[in-house]
């Protein structure tokens, strides 16, 4: 039994349904993208992208991201490697993010 | 690892600001997706990476067919803005004003910005050697985040297996 279980993901990979998010999800999904542990950085993103999204109904830019928590471009391609874009997006249970910046 | 990462290079030989911008967001977008990016930059290009004219790229109205009046907001259709207003002194200052000014707007960040965005993102960024002798340019005319000024052929070795892009 996985908390993944039940879920509906487009073919893609995003999450169709944003309020079925959970945390524990979230812990999941991150392993699924790589990231063995998520710490208190990767959970400082997480609650930005899902408070950007309940505001704007979209998920945030990597700008919008970097610019409302505080941590640097660096920061952000260490915590997400590979590709920070989608898989912060993944994580989060958003869908793709939609700006370009 | 299993399979070699996407590489994605970008040639920009372009120093007007409207030509700066193409590589800077899909090369963005690119790191974004995971996407390997190196940026390689000759002749006017160069502009975007040298100190003294990163801050200062410009537009100039004159022989661009898309400068309408529409563009400033006007319900003129296609009614161009005459070369002739283009060649009064102050023009391309206007023009490029509010080129960024539009920019601003929809938050994306001046070039000097963006190239540190992308380097700290993973982006290698590289001169173009005979251009660079070319323009007597030295090391330190250029910006931080410029990794170094390498000649084609260098360029065409590290460049193995991508995806390149002349803008």
């Amino acid at each position: 039994m996985s908390v993944l279980d039940n879920l509906h993901f487009n073919e893609e990979g995003f999450l169709i349904n944003p309020t079925q998010w959970t945390k524990e999800i979230a812990v999941e999904l991150a392993k699924g993208e790589g990231i063995a542990e998520l710490t208190a950085d990767h959970w400082k993103i997480i609650e930005f992208c899902r408070a950007n999204a309940e505001t704007t109904g979209a998920a945030p830019t990597l700008r919008q991201i970097t610019k409302g928590t505080g941590l640097s471009t660096k920061d952000l391609f260490a915590l997400y490697p590979k590709g920070p874009a989608k898989k912060v997006a993944k994580i989060s249970g958003l869908g793709k993010p939609e700006g370009c910046v | 690892m299993s399979e070699e990462n996407r590489k994605i290079a970008f040639i920009c030989s372009k120093g007007n600001l409207d030509m700066a911008y193409p590589a800077l967001i899909m090369g963005w977008a690119a790191l974004g997706n995971g996407v390997d990016v190196t940026l390689f930059f000759t002749f006017w290009g160069l502009d975007m990476i040298t100190k003294k004219r990163v801050n200062k790229l410009e537009i100039a109205p004159v022989a661009n067919t898309s400068f309408k009046f529409s563009l400033m907001g006007l319900p003129t259709g296609n009614l161009g803005i005459p070369n002739i207003m283009g060649i009064i002194p102050g023009m391309t200052a206007f023009a490029s004003w509010f080129m960024k000014m539009k920019m601003k707007k929809l938050e994306v960040p001046p070039v000097s910005e963006y190239l540190e965005m992308l380097h700290d993102a993973g982006a290698k960024i590289y001169g173009c050697k005979m251009t660079v002798d070319m323009f007597g340019l030295k090391d330190k005319d250029f910006l931080p985040v410029v990794d170094d000024v390498v000649t084609a052929s260098d360029f065409i070795d590290m460049t193995e297996g991508a995806q390149i892009i002349f803008i």
